[in-house]
């Protein structure tokens, strides 16, 4: 359908149901906070109607009443304490009306206390990282791959045949139902922000602090919100999406996909990955193998940086295509990559990347878009750096 | 000509536009100095700049010697010079909140202080850090430093200060009674203190990147040291210039005992420097 | 109080302007400063509005169809750069080197050479701004905020953005400087503080806060200054500093700004009523109250835009009870218009029409703003269009409503000649309606979850966006109207007389149309 008449049936519905609303006003949310919150939302929504409706009253009355072509004198009167009086209190009292049960949900919103859940979300230019403190399951969560690729300039996909389109995660956070849920925020470079709104959860992460925040989700099934703080050229594209899971599913969920004991004392940050591809981190990989590899580590974890054809973006993110750094020494490649390079949006991929993709990533840089280093690194090479 | 009965209003500014593009260069050198190019473009900017203000007052001098300025023309300059002031008040309050805040929220936050994700902060991103003032950061970044004390140069320095607060004073009674020449003195005394100050300053920066590893890098207290000291030095060197463009002009007897506005501009200046370091003093260094 | 001399004194023959282009360049003349600030906000409002049809183009549909997010985010910070100080500042400084001397009677600003250079600063400012779009790395995209960490990863750009700041910063600083003195000093005798005109009084408190506030704007990005070159770390934790203490000092600044942006509009709207309801003000005193209010209160309201940073509780709630009181003072102000209408003989010729949209769409600013107030509802709404919509309402047919409201209204006296009646007219009722269609629908998608300051966005916003940039190239172009009616009036057209208007009121109206080039320089008799 064209934008126009798919415009055109929107005013339809609009007009004609209730279902539209959901299009033009807050979700009500499947949280007791974001409840109330809606609940207040629409109580000052109310009282703003009825104070334009009164003013802009009062004022239309008087245009069409006092015009000088309907004959209308001009009064003389400019002045009156009592009116004056009369009309800063009244709004007073309003808003002490509306600052009471507004205050009541901000004292609940803030209280983290007795959470049966902690999760720590971590931002990043441009995904997020979930860590669930209490059974050490941790992943990254990125926009999915086929909507990223449509949303490319001049990808020519068409966007409106996508599901959920910019909403949609390679992999979601999966929550309980029932249980109260915490979040720590931060981040590992810029402030981001993240945002479900049908939990009424929105906080900031700011690198270096952790802020709290909590949700009790009453319904099962999947919301999705978005970073809400500009972080960098990515930032519409990070969603987040949730599942909210009845408990016992839940519980099975985290069964299946908590790591191992042993390996989750040694390491949390990077356990999933990194566990797994252990033992291949040992072996002397071909160049094709890593080359293969690297392509899609790039494309996933780089290119929107570096862009896709490796030529980056003059000025803010640096070629890979000619670089001195891939085309130069391991050492310093690596550690580019590795640590990453302190004030700037190159962050260390140490966290992300396991030891064979980090390698394969690399080799890849050194002979790709028309880079013939020539030679590869070897995922043990990263390993010892751990 | 008018005279001094009617508001003087120049027919004329040249100087402004020379002074637009002197500063337009000036930042735009500026600016690629940090982004690692050449010194050429600011200097030509900063030396045209300084040759804009010296015809620009030439000017404005001329015109009050030759008695173009009403009272009201020097009412207008006092208001405008204590404006500025006020203005020069709220830019170093940018920087004493930044030490304020630094000091009663951020650090204890990340020392696990406070509601909210205080304690996670502390225990989850910078397990180990003990909040105390002064201290470079949950990083150390920097490395090991040294405080810099204050009862040795700091005192000192304060003690310059203050009295260069009486001396400019005194000068000032002086053109008061329009005594030139004692005027002219006390002025001296003054810059003279003010210059040793910044001596002095400068000789303590020398110390504490030499000796005390305290640099401009070194977490958020050679952060805020370096910001409010440097800015300060900075605004005592231009007073003392200042004073001693007044103190020159005096001995070319371009005051009296009614018409000093210049004189007074300067004083004015010079007091606000030294409250600004009273701050300091007991914010920076003492507490 | 003032001290100028009854008696008229010869200025040899320098009662006209300059022969030649450099009239302009050297004037100390009140007048034509004005006329340089107010054409300079003209172009820029077409630089700012050009930048906001390119968000708005690419907005019209899902999907990336023409820029590249990270030029997106340059436009988006530009616009708002570009709107915010290259033309409603100036604008208003503009109107008051015009106004503010006549309509206390004196014969110019306190400091006519300063008063020059205020001006001559902002195209150069600007040229250092704008600059940076054609340079390696684009523009500054960290948003007008310039949020620490962000925006110190931006490219080489990023030095140059601090500078113009802090280059249009010196231009404000001087310009209030010489508004303060001009008020306080150079009033005509009798003219006492209760009996000047609301703008003036406006702008007298708009002055102090951009004194009090722009240079706390310089040092916070100063400080980001030196934390990108010199290893600083006030807004970074590893060395004990605090990202949000950026924000903090930012919107000491930044809130006491929009009020900047907003009170010389009172006082516009407050001269216009009058004159058009053909009634006095009312409530002259509790006006000079309430903005005396707003403007203490805009001092410690600023953290509502930092409701989701995660502050302590008490400041949460303190900082939503501040933010809530500022209703009240506004609300008086409100009320006060329409006490004045109330009884009136009213007509509605352009100015007026102006200034009842004003009045009209900045309270539905002023109300959803108080709803971001909320704090728990804030957290909802925040970093979402419908801050973006809230926003707009007041600063459009807000700020930009007032100047357009000021110019039709002054322009006679400027120029001697009546503007098109016809084309003013339709000038407002094609901008109204378009504005609406423009941004109305931005309080739907961002209840709806549209977060803004994205290129791009899901399928379920797409119907509301479409409206939205269909209303923006529909009131970027009627501004050509603008154009049309200012450029047409200046060449020519039905002569003025003094007063221009049957109701008008103030010192302004005493002096022939067009204002000689020097007003006042025997100061009048004040009834
Ligand atoms: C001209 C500029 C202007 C003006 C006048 C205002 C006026 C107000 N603003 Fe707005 N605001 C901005 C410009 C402005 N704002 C900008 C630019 C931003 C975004 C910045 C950014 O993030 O980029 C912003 C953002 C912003 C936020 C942050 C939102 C967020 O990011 O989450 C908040 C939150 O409290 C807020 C509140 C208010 C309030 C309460 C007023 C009040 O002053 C309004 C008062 C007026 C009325 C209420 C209407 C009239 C009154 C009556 C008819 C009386 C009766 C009323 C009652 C009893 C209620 N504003
Ligand atoms: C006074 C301030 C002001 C004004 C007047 C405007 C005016 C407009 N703004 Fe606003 N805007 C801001 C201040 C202002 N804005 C601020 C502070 C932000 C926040 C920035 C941030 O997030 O950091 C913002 C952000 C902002 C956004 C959100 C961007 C984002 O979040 O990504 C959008 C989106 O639609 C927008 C649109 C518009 C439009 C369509 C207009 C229209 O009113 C413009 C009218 C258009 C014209 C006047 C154009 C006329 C042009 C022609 C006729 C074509 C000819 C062209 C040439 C000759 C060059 N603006
Ligand atoms: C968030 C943006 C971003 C992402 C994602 C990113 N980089 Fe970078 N990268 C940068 C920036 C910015 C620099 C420049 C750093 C500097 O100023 O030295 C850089 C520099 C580099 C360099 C040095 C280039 C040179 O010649 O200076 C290499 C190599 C590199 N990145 C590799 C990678 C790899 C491999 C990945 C993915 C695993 C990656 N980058 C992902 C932003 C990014
Ligand atoms: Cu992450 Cu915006
Ligand atoms: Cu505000």
């Amino acid at each position: 359908m064209s934008i126009g008449s798919r415009w055109l049936v929107a005013l339809a519905v609009l007009v004609s149901s209730q279902q539209a609303l959901a299009d033009i006003n807050m979700p009500v949310g499947v949280t007791p906070i974001s409840k109330e919150v809606y609940g207040l939302h629409m109580m000052i929504f109310w009282i703003c109607c009825a104070i334009g409706a009164a003013v802009f009253g009062v004022m239309f009355y008087s245009m069409f009443k006092h015009r000088k072509s309907k004959g209308a004198k001009a009064a003389d009167f400019h002045e009156s304490t009592t009116v004056e009086i009369i009309w800063t209190a009244v709004p007073l009292f309003i808003l002490i009306a509306m600052a009471i049960p507004a205050a009541k949900t901000l004292i609940a919103m803030e209280d983290t206390s007795d959470a049966e859940v902690t999760i720590k979300v971590t931002g990043y230019q441009w995904k997020w990282h979930y860590e669930y403190l209490d059974s050490g399951i941790s992943f990254f969560s990125s926009l999915h791959p086929e909507h990223n690729a449509a949303r490319q300039v001049g990808s020519g996909a068409d966007v409106s045949q996508f599901e959920n389109y910019l909403k949609e995660v390679d992999r979601e956070l999966v929550l309980p139902v029932g249980k109260k849920v915490r979040f720590l925020h931060t981040s590992a470079d810029v402030i981001h922000s993240w945002w479900v709104p049908a939990l009424a959860v929105k906080k900031d992460a700011i690198p270096g602090f952790i802020n709290e925040n909590w949700a009790l989700i009453e319904e099962p099934g999947v919301y999705r919100g978005k970073c809400t703080e500009l972080c960098g050229r990515d930032h519409g594209f990070m969603p987040v999406v949730v599942r909210a899971l009845p408990e016992d599913e839940y519980l099975a969920w985290v069964e299946e996909n908590a790591p191992a004991p042993a390996i989750t004392e040694a390491d949390t940050a990077a356990s999933q990955q990194v566990a797994a591809a252990d033992e291949d981190a040992d072996r002397e990989w071909a160049m094709d193998e890593l080359m293969a590899k690297g392509e899609g580590v790039y494309n996933t974890y780089c290119s929107s940086c570096h862009q896709a054809n490796g030529e980056g973006l003059a000025g803010a993110f640096p070629a890979i295509a000619g670089s001195a750094i891939a085309n130069g020494p391991h050492d310093a490649h690596i550690s580019t990559v590795y640590v990453g390079v302190a004030g700037t949006a190159m962050a260390s991929f140490a966290a992300q990347l396991s030891d064979v993709d980090m390698a394969a990533v690399l080799t890849y840089q050194r002979n790709a878009f028309g880079n013939t280093v020539g030679d590869t690194i070897q995922p043990s090479a990263i390993k010892a750096l751990r | 000509m008018s005279s001094a009965n009617s508001y003087y209003i120049p027919h004329e500014a040249k100087w402004p536009i020379v002074g637009s593009i002197s500063l337009f260069l000036f930042f735009m050198g500026f600016a690629s100095v940090l982004n690692g190019g050449g010194w050429v473009i600011m200097a030509i900017g900063a030396a045209l700049l300084v040759y804009m203000m010296v015809r620009w007052f030439g000017d404005v001098i001329k015109e009050s010697e030759s008695g173009m300025y009403s009272e009201q023309v020097d009412v207008s300059f006092r208001m405008s010079m204590m404006w500025f002031i006020f203005s020069e008040v709220m830019f170093f309050g940018a920087f004493f909140g930044a030490l304020f805040y630094a000091r009663v929220f951020s650090g204890p936050w990340l020392s696990g202080f406070g509601e909210g994700g205080a304690a996670a902060t502390n225990a989850v991103l910078w397990s180990g850090f003990d909040y105390m003032w002064p201290h470079n950061g949950p990083a150390e970044l920097g490395g090991d430093y040294q405080v810099m004390g204050w009862f040795g140069l700091p005192l000192i320095n304060t003690a310059i200060l203050l009295l260069s607060g009486v001396t400019v004073t005194i000068a000032h009674h002086a053109i008061k009674d329009n005594d030139h020449s004692k005027m002219v003195r006390w002025l001296l005394a003054t810059c003279g203190l003010g210059f040793l100050f910044v001596f002095l300053q400068a000789f303590e920066y020398y110390e504490a990147y030499a000796h005390l590893n305290l640099k401009m890098t070194t977490g958020i207290y050679g952060s805020t040291f370096f910001m409010l000291t440097g800015f300060h030095g900075f605004h005592v060197t231009m007073g003392a210039i200042i004073l001693l463009i007044v103190m020159l002009r005096g001995t070319k007897k371009h005051f009296s005992s009614t018409n000093h506005f210049a004189f007074e501009a300067a004083a004015w200046y010079w007091h606000f420097v030294d409250v600004v370091w009273l701050g300091l003093f007991i914010f920076v260094y003492i507490l | 109080m003032s001290a100028a001399s009854a008696e008229h004194h010869d200025h040899d023959d320098h009662h006209g302007p300059a022969p030649g282009w450099t009239r302009w360049l050297y004037t100390t003349n009140h007048k034509d400063i004005g006329t340089l600030y107010l054409l300079f906000s003209l172009v820029m409002f077409f630089i700012g509005g050009g930048m906001a049809l390119i968000i708005r183009a690419e907005l019209f549909q899902p999907g990336l169809q023409m820029v590249d997010p990270l030029f997106f985010n340059s436009m988006t910070t530009m616009h708002a750069l570009v709107m915010i100080f290259g033309v409603v500042m100036p604008a208003f400084v503009g109107l008051a080197n015009w106004m503010i001397p006549m309509m206390i009677g004196g014969p110019d600003m306190a400091l006519p050479r300063l008063n020059n250079w205020s001006f001559w600063i902002m195209p150069f400012a600007f040229l250092l701004l704008l600059s940076t779009l054609f340079m390696e790395g684009g523009g500054p995209a960290g948003g007008w905020t310039l949020y620490a960490p962000l925006s110190l990863q931006g490219g080489d750009s990023f030095a140059f953005v601090i500078f113009s700041i802090h280059f249009m910063g010196i231009s404000s600083v001087m310009g209030s400087i010489n508004i303060v003195a001009t008020i306080f000093n150079m009033r005509a005798p009798g003219m006492s503080l209760m009996k000047m005109p609301l703008f003036v009084w406006t702008w007298l408190i708009t002055a102090f806060l951009l004194i009090a506030v722009i240079p706390v704007l310089a040092g916070a990005v100063t400080m980001l200054l030196t934390d990108r070159y010199f290893g600083t770390s006030f807004f970074s934790a590893a060395g004990g500093g605090d990202p949000v203490m950026y924000q903090h000092i930012f919107w000491f600044f930044g809130h006491p700004e929009v009020y900047i942006l907003i009170l010389p509009a009172f006082g516009i709207i407050s001269s216009i009523i009058p004159t058009f309801a053909r009634k006095p003000l009312f409530g002259y005193a509790s006006m000079v109250y309430a903005t005396a209010s707003i403007a203490f209160l805009s001092f410690i309201v600023w953290a509502h835009h930092m409701f989701t940073v995660g502050m302590p509780l008490a400041g949460e709630m303190f900082f939503m009870f501040a933010t809530m009181m500022i209703s009240v003072p506004t609300g008086v102000k409100v009320f006060n218009w329409i006490a004045t209408m109330w009884r009136g003989s009213m007509t509605l010729e352009t100015p007026m029409l102006f200034a009842v949209g004003f009045l009209v769409m900045f309270t539905i600013g002023g109300l959803s703003g108080l709803m971001l107030a909320i704090t728990p509802a804030d957290i909802q709404y925040h970093d979402t269009y419908f801050v973006v919509a809230h926003f707009h309402y007041v600063l459009v047919p807000g700020a930009i409503y007032s100047i357009m409201a000021a110019t039709y209204y002054w322009m006679p006296k400027w120029t001697g000649n009546m503007y098109d009646e016809k084309w003013g007219k339709i000038h407002f009722w094609v901008s109204t309606i378009f504005l609406n269609v423009l941004f109305f629908p931005m309080h739907f998608v961002g209840l709806a979850g549209m977060p803004r300051r994205i290129p791009d966005y899901s399928m379920q916003f797409a119907d509301w966006n479409a409206v939205a940039s269909i209303g923006a190239f529909g009131f970027g172009f009627s501004q050509l109207i603008f154009v049309y009616v200012v450029l047409k009036c200046m060449r020519g057209g039905e002569k003025a007389t003094d007063e221009v208007w049957e109701g008008a009121d103030g010192l302004e109206w005493t002096v022939p149309s067009p204002a000689p080039y020097h007003t006042f320089e025997t100061p009048p008799a004040i009834r």
